[in-house]
């Protein structure tokens, strides 16, 4: 021991890390405190202490759970919870409450995931018909007479009582653990391309589809069709499978360009949001710009993201509302929090923080590439992945480089059931790197 | 299967960094063009979070434009006021919510929102923008004169016209006038829009009081464009001022008489007049055969040389300068085709031609300046906020040699022959030699007249030129209508002759 007394151990490492980001996170509500009251307030640092104690409680139990876990996934979950709420603050208090709340309630969730699960998580391998049945009730759930509503078009929330969730976002773990322990167990023969095989695999996989599209829901359906083509094709190594996935989904994809008057709409929203002629507007019936009707949700964000520049308007400096006070950009805190991110930090704060979503993606493969079972791999390259492909769709969109779908940024974004989901797939990471390095 | 993992993890690897790629084209490439964009409310708002620079008038005291703070959602805006409620405000322009920017609040808008090239200037918006402090433009203070200005204005109103007037020397505009005129703090509003548009009915036309007749207002010059025709003459030496010429009355053009000002059946005759004479009674057959003889294309170059044809370079929005010069009224823009001109009409001043207060102030300035006419410039400097420190100060600069300087003399005798014994007899100013032209455009209307005036004072050393006109007045003759204006406001910038 005497021979390396510098070296901190993991944990330690990762209660380093936590206390920086702490610092960061005071610095940026102090930032945005000054650009709104013109003054520093002891509140600023209330917030970051609250959040370096929330995540001081999560360290101490991954120190208990999982020791030996990969230190650097918390505190990159924390820098990015922190920037979202800070944001969120900076847009509305009001949401950054609640946001916070939420991001207690995930945490605990992931604090009890680990605790639960710290003996052995692959027993969730003999309950995988379990998570996959689960997958399509949660996924059902929102079409439920009485609990479901429709926001912003799609028909994705489930309301019960005061509390409004989206059952998708944990649909999507739970079809990743059905995924990993399926394929964990069919790979040999899969990889053989025996049709049989494939059945419950398909139906799974089929029903999701067909929620997803009937509820309008396009981004989800993106998100779970990369995550299953990436899955099947980590399990059984065949390119060929993936062309075929990709073969099928252009022709879905034509399909419902050909027959879905709103899948129609988001790709001539795409291809062309601003027109200089008038066209016709669903909404109001009427004539107009197409970048004042159907494209005025993205126009108004890459304006946004334009505004930042280089360096950015800075914190709490950006401008989301109109000279009256009326908000710019609708849905800024969920799905486009990006470009709001984009305006105030700039084009250096903006790839920063896509240098830690592409940390977290490196390190979440890592873990899979260390993990010595099939479950185990499947399980963190999927989880990995649809964190991944879920930053790719929402991004993609907001900067136009895909049709714009509304999914929530991972971790950043307002939004209960996506904060508290990513908080279930960062334990899952801990608990597979942590049995990684146990038996490395 | 480490394989395909490294194989996923390279593909949402390289996904995220298309991620990276996006935003620096959206943020770096893209952002000036979108920034542009008539949509983009942010740069509409994001200029109301600018404290826009303070407009001064030339003393550096008179307030013509300052800010309003409003706190609005958490943040402060700075709207626009004129304390003045308008002086000189066609000129001035407008910064609004609704309706843009005009005038110099557009042109200069880079100075007044800081965001100009000046490297001091940079400096200061990035430590503002670093200490969270609101980013201040800078102020300009203009060459316009407070009680000149206000002069002019009150003689104007009730009228239509425009009076300019600068230093011939420098090209500093110390006023420029344009009615009817407007209070730009009722811009803003639908309702003080809409009064701002709603005509007065003294002219005929385009009547809006939102242009500004000084630069943008095309009138048929008159007579005053006798001063580019004689400078042609005398330049070409085709004429000296000793030239004589016969008048019967009239001057026969494609075979049809062309008579003298006055009743067409019984037009005023001079006889036998000297070059210098028929400048200065303004004879108008006399104008139409040299006309004639020296050609359409002497005339129009001559006219080229004072800066026809050419939007003379003023610190206002180009679309609000117009240039001057012969007029296709089908195809609504000019032309210099001296094949398509009837040089007699041409000499004296109709035919097509179509000029500025503006330009006519600068052939005037080109009599004062020896025949060198300088830029016209309305703003004197540009001080940083806060301090007295200049950030930008005009230089007198040359913009065209209009003739030889010994024709620019030969004039100047002959523009003070119009005061001291010509056609505005009636505008001498005890104790001050001053000299000027009159002109009286027909416009196509009965009695109706286009009265005008060009002048400059003192005539042996020049300080003002300028050019007044009065639209549309009836049996309105430049030296009756236009000269007293001029005279007026020559007597209240010149220093009393007594002391």
């Amino acid at each position: 021991m005497g021979a390396r007394p510098l070296t901190l151990g993991r944990r330690n490492r990762e209660l380093l890390y936590l206390a920086a980001v702490g610092v960061l996170t005071g610095f940026g509500f102090a930032s945005v405190y000054i650009a709104r009251q013109s003054l520093v307030s002891w509140g600023s640092l209330g917030y970051a202490v609250f959040f370096f104690a929330l995540y001081l409680a999560a360290h101490v139990v991954a120190r208990f759970a999982t020791p030996e876990a990969d230190p650097y996934l918390l505190p990159m979950a924390g820098l990015l919870t922190a920037i979202g709420v800070t944001e969120i603050y900076r847009l509305g208090p009001d949401d950054a409450f609640k946001q916070g709340l939420w991001i207690v309630i995930g945490v605990g969730l992931f604090a009890l995931a680990l605790l639960w699960l710290r003996r052995d998580y692959r027993e969730l391998e003999n309950y995988k018909y379990l998570f996959g049945l689960a997958a399509i009730a949660l996924l059902f759930l929102p079409r439920v007479p009485g609990l479901g509503e429709t926001v912003n078009g799609a028909r994705l929330w489930v309301h019960v009582g005061p509390v409004q969730f989206q059952p998708g976002e944990f649909a999507k773990i739970f079809l990743i653990v059905f995924l990993a322990a399926y394929l964990r167990e069919k790979r040999e023969v899969l990889a053989q391309g025996r049709l049989k095989d494939m059945g419950p695999l398909l139906l799974i996989w089929g029903g999701c589809m067909l929620v997803l599209v009937s509820s309008n829901d396009l981004g989800s359906a993106l998100l779970y069709y990369g995550i299953f083509l990436s899955m099947l094709y980590v399990a059984t190594a065949r390119l060929s499978y993936v062309a075929a996935g990709v073969v099928l989904f252009a022709i879905g994809g034509v399909g419902a360009y050909r027959e879905i008057p709103h899948v129609r709409e988001r790709i001539t929203i795409w291809l062309h949001p601003w027109t200089t002629e008038k066209v016709f507007c669903p909404t109001t019936g009427t004539k107009t710009l197409r970048q004042d009707c159907q494209s005025y949700q993205l126009v108004k964000s890459l304006y946004s993201i334009a505004n930042g520049g280089f360096g950015g308007a800075g914190l709490g400096k950006g401008t989301f509302t109109t000279a009256d006070g009326k908000p710019l950009i609708p849905y800024v805190s969920s799905d486009f929090i990006y470009s709001a991110l984009a305006q105030e930090l700039g084009l250096i704060g903006a790839a920063a923080l896509l240098l830690v979503f592409m940390l977290f993606v490196a390190r979440g493969m890592k873990i899979a590439l260390q993990a010595d079972d099939g479950f185990s791999k499947l399980l963190a390259a999927g989880l990995t992945f649809g964190f991944a492909a879920q930053t790719f769709i929402i991004v993609g969109g907001v900067v136009r480089l895909i049709p714009l779908t509304g999914i929530t940024l991972p971790f950043v974004s307002y939004g209960g059931s996506s904060v508290v989901a990513n908080f279930l797939l960062l334990a899952g990471l801990l608990l597979v790197s942590q049995r990684a390095n146990v038996k490395g | 299967m480490n394989r395909q993992i490294s194989a996923l993890a390279l593909v949402a690897l390289v996904l995220l960094s298309a991620l990276v790629v996006a935003t620096t084209y959206w943020q770096a490439w893209a952002a000036p063009s979108l920034a542009a964009k008539q949509d983009n409310a942010i740069q509409r708002v994001a200029q109301f979070r600018i404290k826009r620079g303070l407009i001064y008038a030339s003393d550096g005291k008179t307030l013509l434009a300052k800010n309003r703070a409003v706190k609005r959602a958490g943040q402060t805006l700075y709207f626009r006021t004129y304390p003045t409620h308008g002086f000189a405000s066609q000129t001035i322009g407008y910064s609004t919510q609704g309706r843009a920017r005009a005038g110099l609040e557009r042109s200069e808008n880079a100075y007044l929102t800081a965001s100009n090239a000046n490297l001091g200037t940079i400096f200061d918006k990035l430590t503002d923008n670093l200490k969270g402090t609101t980013v201040t433009g800078n102020n300009l203070v203009l060459n316009l004169r407070v009680g000149v200005q206000k002069m002019a204005e009150t003689a104007l109103a009730g009228k239509c016209g425009a009076a300019v007037m600068l230093n011939p020397k420098t090209g500093a505009v110390y006023v420029m006038a344009s009615s009817p005129t407007y209070d730009p703090n009722k811009i803003e509003s639908n309702k003080g829009y809409a009064s701002i548009l709603r005509s007065p009915s003294a002219c005929p036309g385009s009547t809006s009081a939102l242009l500004n007749r000084a630069t943008q207002g095309l009138y048929p010059p008159g007579s005053t464009f006798k001063t580019v025709t004689a400078a042609a003459a005398l330049d070409s030496n085709v004429y000296t001022p000793d030239s004589r010429f016969d008048d019967p009355g009239y001057c026969m053009e494609y075979g049809q008489k062309v008579s003298n000002a006055g009743n067409p059946e019984a037009p005023e005759t001079f006889g036998n007049v000297d070059f210098l004479q028929a400048y200065q009674h303004s004879i108008n057959s006399v104008f139409c055969n040299i006309g004639k003889r020296l050609g359409a294309k002497r005339v129009i170059d001559k006219a080229k040389d004072f800066g026809f044809y050419e939007q003379p370079p003023i610190e206002l929005p180009s679309s609000m300068v117009e240039a001057s010069g012969e007029f296709n009224f089908r195809k609504h823009e000019l032309f210099d085709d001296p094949g398509l001109m009837d040089p007699g009409r041409l000499a004296f001043g109709q035919d097509k031609l179509l000029v500025t207060p503006l330009q006519m102030a600068l052939v005037a300035a080109a009599v004062a300046n020896g025949g060198t006419i300088m830029e016209p410039h309305l703003v004197k400097k540009v001080t940083a906020p806060g301090s007295s420190k200049t950030v930008m100060k005009t230089k007198p600069k040359v913009w065209k040699h209009a003739m030889k300087p010994q024709t620019a003399a030969e004039l100047n005798t002959g523009m003070q022959a119009v005061i001291t014994g010509g056609t505005a007899t009636g505008v001498q100013i005890p104790g001050i030699k001053w000299a000027g032209k009159t002109g009286t455009a027909e416009t196509g209307d009965g009695h109706y007249y286009d009265a005008w005036f060009i002048f400059f004072a003192p005539a042996d050393n020049p300080q003002v030129a300028g050019a007044v006109v009065v639209e549309h007045s009836l049996n309105g003759f430049g030296g009756a209508v236009a000269a007293p204006i001029a005279k007026q406001l020559v007597q209240a910038i010149l220093p009393s002759p007594s002391k």
